[in-house]
């Protein structure tokens, strides 16, 4: 089970939380990111602001490949994503592809553009999983957020086809400050609807997350009322016998040491993006480094050997107070994105870590934010082509 | 589940996957973006649930591939029971 969702709730994951997993340098959770069109324009999405820059996608016979090679190499979870992964129209190839050589095969999507005939087919084509994800759990905030009305009728209408198709269920919710506190008819929708996991992810500040930090950041009490509100729920559940499994996400921003992000740089994870640039998490593409591209070598070669995702694995790139601290083997210095945004160093500790010289931002970041407290929605920066072309030129 | 019996017939939950992987040398429980890898005593049990065999005839089967195992009936209930609680398997 993701621990902090995946790129469709912006959020970095880690795999099996809970499981018994140990960190193998083998990229077993292979992310696809088939495309980065979307119907929706989610001012909290992971994809890079400059988006509308990248004109190309990998074709179906590549992104084939491209899952061969992840597979001989151990290989075993696949995620289809985005963007909206449906827009492919080359999904259900690409679904029987995966799953036939071996993979657990997750979609990934918002569910606009999903219709009856498609979940069938899919499940036919060998899908194993579909995740769902919703803005919140009634239509005017979900449209509010998705800057769709229609979207979330839609969501719901398929949530319940994927659960009628013998699907397990994940739903997604990406929560933040204007649905938080609707804590307890997210997770009644999620009983109604029957999901076997429910993500209550607390939107984290990457892409257009970052840029739209300031109206979409809780404030503690809020936060706090939300924690205590799902503990309130897993005992609740837990006396009914339901085996529906509530996990929720702090956003770390409100955490004194950072996350593991991705369970360690080139641990675990593998993203190819719509052009077939390789990235050890999603959001990497920020980072002032050269990523490989699967067009022009193999996913062995990505691995093991490119600079990219050598970069920063074991400890040698750190710096202090990393370099020397006792905990930099449980954490890796967290996250090299939010390091490189908040301190323009990504080799600096994460921020979010109380040892870091940067930590203030953090602390002023938590206080500012708390002090917006009317919701103007028209001062979200959507996720959409044409806000993205303005970051294309500006770059 | 304090009450396992060794008629009942468990099944693998239709949530997992249960799957040999050859890079991990092992076998692997797959879930929704999730793995569970198994050790060697695990994978023995689950990779014997098949829907249609009960209990006593699971803890039969492994004690003919492990005639020197002693108390293997008390660890496979326990194991399943386990499991049972991980909703890995139904009873």
């Amino acid at each position: 089970m993701s621990k902090t969702g995946l790129p469709c709730s912006a959020q970095p994951v880690t795999l099996g939380a809970g499981a018994d997993i140990k960190p193998t340098s083998r990229p077993l959770w292979l992310l696809a990111e088939l495309t980065y069109k979307c119907p929706l324009q989610c001012p909290y999405c992971s994809n890079p602001l400059d988006f509308a820059g990248v004109d190309t996608e990998l074709t179906t016979e590549e992104w084939i490949t491209v899952f061969k090679q992840g597979r001989e190499m151990g290989a075993v979870q696949l995620g289809f994503s985005g963007g909206e992964p449906l827009v492919r129209k080359d999904l259900e190839e690409l679904i029987a592809a995966a799953r036939d050589m071996g993979y657990y095969t997750n979609l990934i999507t918002s569910g606009v553009g999903l219709s009856e005939k498609k979940v069938k087919n899919f499940r036919s084509a060998g899908l194993d999983h579909i995740q769902v994800s919703f803005q919140a759990s009634d239509e005017s905030v979900n449209a509010m957020l998705s800057g769709s009305e229609k979207a979330f009728k839609q969501k719901l209408k398929m949530a319940r086809e994927v659960k009628a198709q013998g699907y397990p269920m994940v739903l997604n919710f990406v929560t933040h400050r204007h649905n938080i506190d609707q804590i307890d008819k997210i997770i009644e929708l999620c009983v109604e609807l029957d999901a076997d996991f429910v993500e209550l992810a607390t939107c984290q500040y990457y892409g257009w997350g970052f840029e739209n930090r300031e109206w979409l950041m809780p404030s503690i009490e809020q936060l706090r009322h939300a924690e205590a509100r799902t503990q309130a729920w897993r005992e609740k559940l837990a006396e009914a016998g339901s085996k529906m499994k509530l996990i929720f996400v702090t956003p770390d921003y409100y955490e004194e040491r950072p996350k593991a992000c991705m369970s360690g740089w080139g641990e675990v994870f593998l993203t190819v993006t719509p052009d077939g640039t390789a990235l050890p998490c999603h959001s990497a593409r920020m980072l002032p480094i050269e990523f490989p591209n699967v067009r022009e070598t193999t996913l062995e070669h990505i691995w093991y050997a490119s600079n990219g995702f050598n970069h920063y694995r074991g400890f040698d790139w750190m710096e202090e107070p990393c370099r020397s601290c006792s905990e930099k083997e449980k954490d890796f210095g967290g996250c090299r994105c939010q390091a490189f945004m908040i301190t323009g160093n990504a080799n600096a500790a994460d921020p979010v870590c109380s040892k870091s010289a940067d930590h203030h931002k953090i602390l002023a970041s938590r206080k500012t934010n708390a002090q917006f407290k009317t919701e103007n929605e028209a001062e979200f920066v959507y996720r959409n082509h044409k806000n993205s072309s303005v970051f294309f030129k500006q770059r | 589940m304090a009450n396992t019996t060794m008629a009942q017939i468990p099944k693998i939950n239709p949530l997992y996957r249960l799957q040999w992987e050859p890079a991990q040398n092992g076998h692997v429980l797959l879930y929704p973006e999730g793995m569970v890898q198994l050790n060697g005593p695990a994978s023995e049990i689950l990779t014997r649930i098949d829907g249609q065999t009960d209990v006593a005839q699971i803890i039969a089967s492994l004690q003919q591939t492990f005639p020197e195992a002693e108390g293997l009936a008390d660890d496979v209930i326990s194991f399943l029971e386990d499991a049972h609680e991980q909703n890995w398997i139904t009873l």
